[in-house]
C-alpha cells in the first residue's frame, strides 16, 4: 500500500518538473524587459544593468529556473507587475470563489451526472437514453459562457429568484453564499455533465452485460439493487478517471464562468492578469492550477482500489 | 464421359435473398448514420455561409456607424447593431470564418504533429520516455491556460491563436498515435513486412499510417470542436484575436458589459458558435461509431 501510493507521488514529480520548466519558460520568453519596467523610463543603460544584475537576470536559463524553482517551493511566486503585491497574497485573497465554485460544481455535477448515465444504460436504446445522450452532446458544445448568460437571464433578470452577477463570501452567511454560486456551477458544470453522463453510461453498458449481474438478477436481487450496487460500483473506476481528467475543464472555464458572473476569483485575476499583461501572475495562477490538476488525478489514482479491491497497492 | 460441365443454372444466384435497398445511396446512409448526416450538413451550411458572407446582404463588419448604436432587431439590420455602430448579421457571417479556419487549421496541425511525435516515439524507442514525459507536463496544463498563457507572449492575431490552441490539442494526439503505433508494430503483418525487407520509412507510410487514420481523424474532430470554443473563449476575455476581428468571441465580448439590457448582441453569435460546435461533435460521435466496429457502436 504504501510503497504503491509513494511510487504514485514519485511519478507525478517529473510531470510536475515539465509544468514548472513550461511555465517558467513562459516569463523567460515574455517580451518586455523586467528590469527595464522597474527601473522606469528616466534610468540609463548602467543603472539597468545594475538592477538586471540584482535581480539575477544576467545568469544563465538553467541558473535562473533553480533560482525561481527554490523561490517557488518556498512560496514565493514574485511580485505583480501591475500591483506590486506578492503574487502568493494575491491568489491567496481570490482562492475562495473559486474553490467554492469548483467544489460546487463537481457535488452537483457528479450527483446529476452519474443517475443521468446510469438510468442512460439502464433504458439502453429508448427514447430516455436518447434524450438523455442528446442533452450530453448539448452540454459538450454549447459553450460555458452562452449557458452562463442563458441561466443568468432566465433565472436572474427573468424571474429573478437568484443573484444575477457577483459573489457573497461565507462570512457572509451560507444561503447567500450558496445562492450566489448556483448559476455559476450549473454553467460551469453542464460541460463535466455531460462528460461524466457518458462515460458512466458507457462504463454501466459494459458491466450489465456480465455475467455476475446475471446472477444477481437470478438470485432475486432487485433492479436498484442491481443497478446502484453491483454495477455501478464496478463501473466506478473509468468514470473516476474521466471525472478527474475533467477537472481541466473546470479549471479552464471558471476563468470564462467568472468572467460572466463577475466573481472575483482566480479567473477573474487571470483574465485581468492577461489584458495588462501580468507574466508573474499569469505564471502563478497557470503554476497553481496545473499542481492541482496533478494532484487531483494523483487522488484519482489511489482511488481506484477502493472500487476495485483487486487492484493492489 | 469425363469433361465437366457446370451447370447452367449455377451460374444464377437463386432469390433467396430479396433485394434490401429500399433507400437510395444517400437517404440510406443519412439513416444508418444520423450523426454524420446531421453534422455534415450543418458543418457544411456554415461553410457556405462563410464563404458567401460578401454576397448574403452583409455590409464591412469593421465599418462603424456612430449615427445607429445599438438598434435591436430590425428590417436594416438583421441582428441589430453594437455599440460602435457595426452591423451585428454582417460580423456574424464573417465571424464563421474566424472560427472555421481556426477549427480546422488546428486540428489539421494538431493531427499532423501529433501524428510525427506519435510515430517517433514509437518507432525511436530511446527518444519514446522523453517525448512522453514532454507530453505529460504539456497535457497537465489546462488546454485553456496553456492556450492564455502562450497568447499572453505574443501579438493577438489569429495565426498565433491557431498556433497557440494547437500547441494545447497536440500531446493528445501524440499520446494516441503512440499507442497505435506500438499495438501495431506486435502486429503480424508488420512482421511479416519486416522479415519481406520493407524499409522503416515505407514500413511507418504503407502499414502503419494508414491503420492509425481512423481513430485520429475522429480525434481531430473532437479537437476541432474544442478548437473552436477555446477560440471563442480567447477572444471573449481578451486574449485572442484584436477586438475589431469580427469573431464570435469577439462580438460577444463587446456585448458583456451590455448584455442585461442588449441581449442579442451576445445571442447571436452564441447560438452561431453553439449549432457549429454541435454540428462538428455530432459528426465526431458519428464517425466514430462509423469507423470503430467495437465501443458504442455496440447497441
Amino acid at each position: 500500500m504504501l510503497s504503491y501510493v509513494v511510487r504514485r507521488v514519485l511519478a507525478t514529480v517529473p510531470v510536475m518538473g515539465i509544468v514548472a520548466l513550461t511555465v517558467f519558460s513562459l516569463l523567460y520568453l515574455a517580451p518586455g524587459d523586467p528590469a527595464a519596467i522597474i527601473a522606469g523610463d528616466q534610468a540609463t543603460t548602467e543603472q539597468i544593468a545594475h538592477i538586471r544584475a540584482s535581480l539575477g537576470l544576467d545568469q544563465p536559463f538553467l541558473v535562473r529556473f533553480a533560482h525561481w524553482l527554490w523561490q517557488v517551493v518556498h512560496f514565493n511566486l514574485g511580485t505583480s507587475v501591475f500591483t506590486g503585491q506578492p503574487v502568493s497574497g494575491m491568489i491567496g485573497q481570490r482562492i475562495e470563489p473559486t474553490l467554492a465554485l469548483m467544489i460546487l460544481t463537481m457535488l452537483i455535477a457528479i450527483a446529476l451526472a452519474v443517475p443521468l448515465g446510469v438510468i442512460a444504460a439502464w433504458k439502453q436504446g429508448t427514447w430516455i437514453d436518447r434524450a438523455i445522450m442528446v442533452f450530453a452532446v448539448l452540454g459538450f458544445s454549447v459553450p460555458v459562457f452562452v449557458i452562463g448568460y442563458l441561466l443568468a437571464y432566465v433565472f436572474g433578470l427573468t424571474l429573478r429568484i437568484l443573484p444575477v452577477q457577483g459573489f457573497t463570501p461565507l462570512s457572509q452567511g451560507f444561503w447567500p453564499f450558496l445562492g450566489s454560486l448556483i448559476l455559476p456551477s450549473l454553467a460551469l458544470g453542464a460541460i463535466y455533465v455531460a462528460l461524466l453522463a457518458r462515460i458512466t453510461r458507457a462504463a454501466m453498458l459494459e458491466v450489465l452485460a456480465q455475467d455476475y449481474v446475471r446472477t444477481a438478477r437470478a438470485k432475486g436481487v432487485g433492479q436498484g439493487g442491481v443497478l446502484f450496487v453491483h454495477a455501478l460500483k464496478n463501473a466506478a473506476n473509468p468514470v473516476v478517471t474521466v471525472a478527474g481528467l475533467g477537472v481541466a475543464l473546470l479549471i479552464g472555464g471558471t476563468v470564462v464562468t467568472e468572467t460572466v458572473f463577475a466573481i472575483p476569483g482566480l479567473g477573474t485575476l487571470t483574465a485581468n492578469a492577461i489584458l495588462q499583461r501580468d507574466y508573474p501572475v499569469i505564471q502563478g495562477v497557470v503554476l497553481l492550477f496545473s499542481f492541482a490538476y496533478v494532484v487531483v488525478n494523483l487522488i484519482v489514482d489511489l482511488l481506484y482500489s477502493v472500487f476495485d479491491p483487486r487492484i493492489r497497492l | 464421359m469425363s469433361e465437366i460441365s457446370l451447370p447452367e443454372e449455377a451460374s444464377v444466384l437463386p432469390e433467396i435473398l430479396p433485394p434490401i435497398r429500399i433507400h437510395g445511396r444517400v437517404v440510406g446512409f443519412a439513416l444508418r448514420h444520423p450523426g454524420i448526416a446531421i453534422g455534415g450538413v450543418l458543418i457544411g451550411l456554415m461553410i457556405l455561409l462563410a464563404i458567401a458572407a460578401p454576397w448574403l446582404g452583409t455590409v464591412d463588419p469593421e465599418a462603424l456607424d456612430p449615427a445607429n448604436m445599438l438598434i435591436g432587431v430590425s428590417a436594416g439590420h438583421w441582428f441589430g447593431t453594437d455599440m460602435l455602430g457595426r452591423d451585428i448579421y454582417s460580423r456574424v457571417l464573417y465571424g464563421a470564418r474566424v472560427s472555421l479556419i481556426v477549427g480546422f487549421a488546428v486540428a489539421a496541425l494538431a493531427s499532423a504533429g501529433g501524428m510525427a511525435i506519435g510515430l517517433v516515439s514509437g518507432f525511436v524507442r530511446p527518444l519514446d520516455p522523453v517525448l512522453m514525459r514532454i507530453m505529460d507536463g504539456v497535457m497537465a496544463i489546462p488546454s485553456i491556460l496553456l492556450a492564455i498563457a502562450l497568447m499572453a507572449l505574443t501579438q493577438g492575431s489569429v495565426g498565433n491563436v491557431i498556433i497557440a490552441i494547437t500547441v494545447s490539442q497536440v500531446p493528445q494526439v501524440a499520446r494516441l498515435v503512440r499507442g497505435m503505433v506500438l499495438g501495431l508494430r506486435e502486429q503480424p503483418f508488420v512482421e511479416a513486412a519486416i522479415a519481406a525487407g520493407t524499409r522503416t520509412p515505407r514500413l511507418i507510410w504503407r502499414h502503419i499510417v494508414p491503420n492509425t487514420l481512423a481513430p485520429v481523424i475522429v480525434q481531430a474532430t473532437y479537437i476541432c470542436a474544442s478548437a473552436m470554443i477555446i477560440e471563442a473563449i480567447l477572444d471573449f476575455i481578451g486574449a485572442g484575436t484584436p477586438p475589431v476581428v469580427p469573431s464570435w468571441g469577439n462580438i460577444m465580448a463587446g456585448g458583456r458589459a451590455l448584455w442585461q439590457v442588449k441581449p442579442f448582441i451576445v445571442f447571436f453569435p452564441a447560438f452561431f458558435l453553439s449549432v457549429t460546435v454541435l454540428a462538428v461533435n455530432l459528426l465526431g460521435d458519428g464517425l466514430r461509431d462509423a469507423l470503430d466496429p467495437r465501443g458504442e457502436a455496440r447497441r
